[in-house]
């Protein structure tokens, strides 16, 4: 057992790991946050996806030690300081982006990442983007829609009914 | 305006809040003090005796509680088959033992051979890796046809691999025969249903726990049907009864049919749970969900299609093989029969209809319901074979289908299987689906792809769905050993919130918002004055959970009529209050009024008066309002519409890209349209994964080729279209009080037909005509394969 320590949605927080523990489980179990989810094993659904100094990363793939030091943001993480929904949860919950919610975390933090490289995507580039993050519930036609309207952008338009 | 509460408002979803800021309570996420994890080893061959399994060196490894091997289970019993099918001689279906671990051979890559317990997961799976098996390998079964014909048994005990040679309607065979005779034309199409692995995004998750100081047992599990669950494992496996065992599904990430069976790895950490008075927890990885959770459709099908000399159809014959897997799944038995024969008519008046099944077993993981169960495959073989027939014939499909519709004026229906269709109207729902796909613009949308060197094709066709299978007398009958029926309690509190506890279950479909809607719509209160209970047998009344799109059209209609019951006693205790008639009593917007006075009394007052009783009719009246109700169908529902797809196909490649897809369906009445638009569009994205991209593949030994998200393709984002959805063509159903009809499957029963014939039509139209199937699902390989003929 090693001692890591990392920012984890502004806090400091440590605990002991083993070498092999991966961020996930660390997250999930040695932090307590169950937010991060894990739906495979091969690293394609993209359940885990978490920010590591700003880049989103599958936890399920990384070692906890490999990201001592580091700045880690989680679904937890992504509301306002008062509590409430940020704006890409917001518009999810608007635009009917998540049915289950086992994918929606990792959904959400992909679509976080997608909004600071490219604040206006187009469908085809929100499509592209998230080819790592399956979700079984929705047909994806309302997750588009809610990071479409996350970026400002008219959803009318784009994802009609 | 749109409505912005109550029944028909698009109402924001309150159970996101809590998954959008990942605070939802998935079984995983769950540890309990002391807790022990379980891991099972699982079978690495397909078919083999067990000579010997030595667990030793496991049960000496770091950690291990104990190795439990299929002798630790002896006791107990195996899992109970839901369903009992009679054949067409009027013999009852083959039903092999389902045990819990592996009893003296192994039947399918991925059975349950051992179950280590250990301190951590990790530990318990080093261990597994030091258990020795010592198993003689035997010929593997995989090809139905080859399992039917007979040769290597999966069970030798039961001395067959024909679990069951159904038919239906046996009496009509003759007619059938006859009807093809004399037909002026007849089509004829050999099919395949691929195999789908279902893949909630959720793997299962089961821990057991156990309280020796009251001998109560409890079961977290990823459950659509906890209720179920409680039943079949206390009463079959475990012998434990209902009042000593609590089964609890939290927060659950989806299910489409896949859990809703009971499966070995729930009783085997219950009752590990005894064994070692401690906790045991076990979480499925991805990869053991593709040898484990029951796999879906899987079955291989001649269809014949009669018409007369102008289109009308006359006659209607199949046979069909569908795999059972190695055992029979809770549900199994029922899914290639009841709910594919009866859907056999569709939309339309086909005076003579048989269809023939026969199941085997073979040397795979068990096949039971999944999204729509039954219904795709019925609905996959009907439209195809009409589009070949069409054209065959030299008709325009759409015209086909519309001649020969039940009509509008033609409602109920008798259909020659069985069932009746209470409502539809297909020429409507078929009318704006031409509009909203903008089918006349499909001809300028066609020659642009053509300039771009692409095929465009259009692909149409209509379905039917049975929903909220029903009633239990009948179903009864049928097999079943199970009753259809659902349960609520509504609990109104003394200061008029209202709690109500369903036995339908959410796994992602958005019970607590709907059936909010439902209840403060009845009783004119604000929607954040109801909470909806689900998921736990010690706080709901029995009920049998959430599958076959039945949860608002039997949970809604039993909480109809519970808060029915609720209101009914209120209008009493209003009438005591102002001192009038009860039958002079109206509720409107939250309060009770003495028709034509200005006296009322609000909604708030008159729970306060039942439970602080006052001022109240003791003598005739109880204190309290809370009220139970059972609701059994008289009939299922029956949802249709009509689905559009539009895709390119490039003809140097074969790959084919879906432009638009658009679907017109009639559910019935809608309480939140923003989610049943929802589920139409998970639905069309299962389908379409199904026509495209997804399919179960076994080699000749039985290895599974497609066990994980590297070789099973789900549908991603830039896989499908943004959808056109369209529910406003609506016949509500005529025998629940809400007259819904459910739309949670109609998305995958509708859309792999429409992707196939919209292939199909992009070769012909392209002069690619020697092409008249293919089979699903259509990967470049297959449609470049085809191409090439």
């Amino acid at each position: 057992m090693t001692k890591v320590s990392m920012t984890v949605n502004g806090r400091s927080m440590s605990g002991d790991i083993e070498g092999r523990t991966l961020l996930v489980d660390f997250l999930r179990q040695g932090l307590g946050l169950t937010g991060t989810h894990v739906g495979c094993d091969t690293s394609q659904c993209g359940a885990c996806v978490v920010h590591v100094d700003g880049k989103a990363v599958k936890s399920c793939t990384v070692f906890a030690a490999d990201v001592a030091g580091a700045e880690v943001t989680t679904i937890e993480g992504m509301g306002n300081p008062d509590g409430s929904l940020g704006v890409i949860q917001q518009a999810f919950q608007d635009h009917h982006g998540l049915q289950c919610g086992f994918c929606t975390p990792g959904m959400v933090m992909s679509a976080a990442a997608l909004l600071a490289e490219n604040p206006k995507p187009t469908e085809a580039e929100i499509r592209h983007y998230l080819e790592g993050n399956i979700c079984r519930c929705t047909g994806y036609h309302n997750i588009v829609k809610a990071i479409m309207a996350a970026s400002g952008q008219d959803v009318s338009a784009v994802a009609a009914e | 305006m749109p409505k912005d509460h109550g029944i028909g408002a698009s109402s924001k979803r309150r159970e996101d809040v809590r998954f959008l800021s990942g605070r939802g309570r998935y079984t995983d996420d769950m540890n309990l003090a002391r807790q022990a994890y379980a891991v099972f080893l699982r079978a690495q061959v397909a078919h083999a005796k067990i000579n010997k399994i030595d667990t030793t060196d496991a049960a000496a490894m770091p950690g291990v509680i104990r190795v439990f091997t299929a002798q630790d289970f002896s006791g107990v019993g195996g899992l109970p088959c839901g369903w009992q099918v009679t054949d067409r001689h009027g013999n009852a279906m083959l039903e092999p033992k389902h045990p819990i671990l592996a009893e003296g051979k192994i039947r399918y890559v991925g059975e349950a051979l051992a179950m280590i317990v250990a301190e951590t997961e990790a530990q318990a799976r080093d261990a597994a890796e030091a258990i020795v098996m010592d198993v003689e390998d035997l010929p593997a079964v995989v090809d139905m046809k080859a399992a039917a014909a007979g040769g290597t048994l999966v069970h030798d005990d039961i001395g067959s691999n024909l679990c069951y040679d159904w038919g239906f309607v046996e009496d009509n065979k003759a007619a059938v025969d006859e009807a093809f005779a004399r037909a002026d034309h007849v089509t004829t199409l050999e099919l395949v249903n691929n195999r789908l692995a279902p893949n909630p995004m959720e793997p299962r998750v089961a821990i057991g726990d156990y309280d020796f100081s009251t001998d109560q047992h409890t079961l977290y599990t990823t459950s659509q049907n906890p209720h179920v669950i409680r039943l079949l494992m206390g009463a079959f496996v475990l012998g434990i009864p209902e009042h000593k065992l609590r089964v609890v599904a939290p927060d659950v990430g989806g299910g489409f049919g896949s859990k809703i069976f009971h499966y070995a790895e729930e009783a085997a950490v219950t009752f590990a749970a005894k064994e070692l008075r401690r906790p045991v927890k076990w979480t499925s990885t991805r990869s053991e969900a593709f040898i484990t959770d029951a796999h879906g459709r899987d079955h291989v099908t001649k269809i014949e299609l009669a018409l007369d000399k102008d289109g009308h159809f006359q006659a209607i014959r199949t046979e069909t093989f569908a795999n059972m897997g190695a055992y029979l799944s809770t549900f199994a038995p029922s899914v290639p029969t009841w709910l594919h024969g009866t859907l056999m008519a569709g939309n339309y008046k086909t005076p003579l209809i048989y269809v023939n099944v026969k199941a085997v077993f073979t040397n795979t993981v068990p096949v039971d319901a999944y999204r729509g169960a039954g219904r795709p495959e019925a609905t996959f073989q009907l439209e195809r074979v009409i589009d070949k027939a069409a054209r065959e014939m030299g008709m325009d499909p759409v015209e086909l289908r519309r001649k020969n519709f039940v009509q509008p004026d033609e409602f109920p229906y008798q259909t020659p299987v069985a069932v009746v269709y209470d409502t539809g109207n297909y020429q409507a729902t078929m009318d704006k689906l031409l509009d909203i796909a903008d089918v006349a613009g499909f001809e300028a949308r066609r020659a642009e792809s053509a300039e771009a060197g692409k095929l465009r094709g259009l692909g149409l066709n209509c379905y039917i769905e049975a929903c909220g299978i029903a009633p239990s007398n009948l179903v009864g009958q049928l097999g079943a050993r199970a009753g259809l029926y659902e349960s609520a309690t509504v609990r109104v509190n003394a200061t008029g919130g209202i709690v109500v506890m369903t036995g339908s279950h959410s796994h992602g479909q958005g019970h607590e918002t709907t059936f909010a809607q439902v209840i403060a719509d009845m009783i004119g209160i604000a929607e954040n004055q109801v909470e909806i209970v689900h998921g736990d047998t010690a706080n709901t009344p029995m009920g049998m959970g959430t599958y076959g799109s039945r949860s608002l059209a039997v949970g809604g209609s039993a909480m109809v009529r519970a808060a029915n019951k609720v209101i009914n006693k209120a209008k009493k205790i209003a009438a005591h209050l102002l001192e009038a008639s009860e039958a002079d009593i109206e509720l409107k917007d939250g309060a009770f009024s003495v028709a034509g006075t200005d006296k009322s009394v609000d909604w708030g007052s008159v729970c306060l008066a039942a439970y602080v009783p006052h001022n109240y009719p003791l003598e005739d009246l109880e204190p309290g309002l809370e009220e139970t109700a059972f609701y059994d169908p008289s009939n299922f529902t029956y949802p249709a519409g009509a689905y559009a797809c539009e895709v390119e196909v490039d003809p140097e490649t074969g790959k084919v890209t879906i432009c638009a897809f658009a679907a017109a369906d009639d559910f019935g009445n809608v309480v939140n349209p923003m989610i049943v638009e929802g589920q139409v569009h998970g639905g069309l994205a299962q389908g379409i994964g199904q026509a495209l991209l997804e399919g179960v593949s076994y080699d000749e030994n039985g290895q599974l080729l497609s066990g994980s998200y590297m070789d099973y393709a789900m549908p991603r984002a830039d896989d499908v279209p943004s959808y056109v959805v369209d529910h406003s063509c609506q016949t509500p159903c005529t025998h629940n009080p809400l007259g819904v009809k459910g739309c949670g499957e109609a998305g995958a029963i509708g859309s792999p037909p429409a992707v196939v014939n919209a292939v199909i039509d992009a070769l012909h139209r392209g002069g690619i005509t020697h092409v008249t199937h293919i089979d699903m699902p259509l990967t470049p390989g297959r449609v470049w394969s085809a191409i090439q003929g």
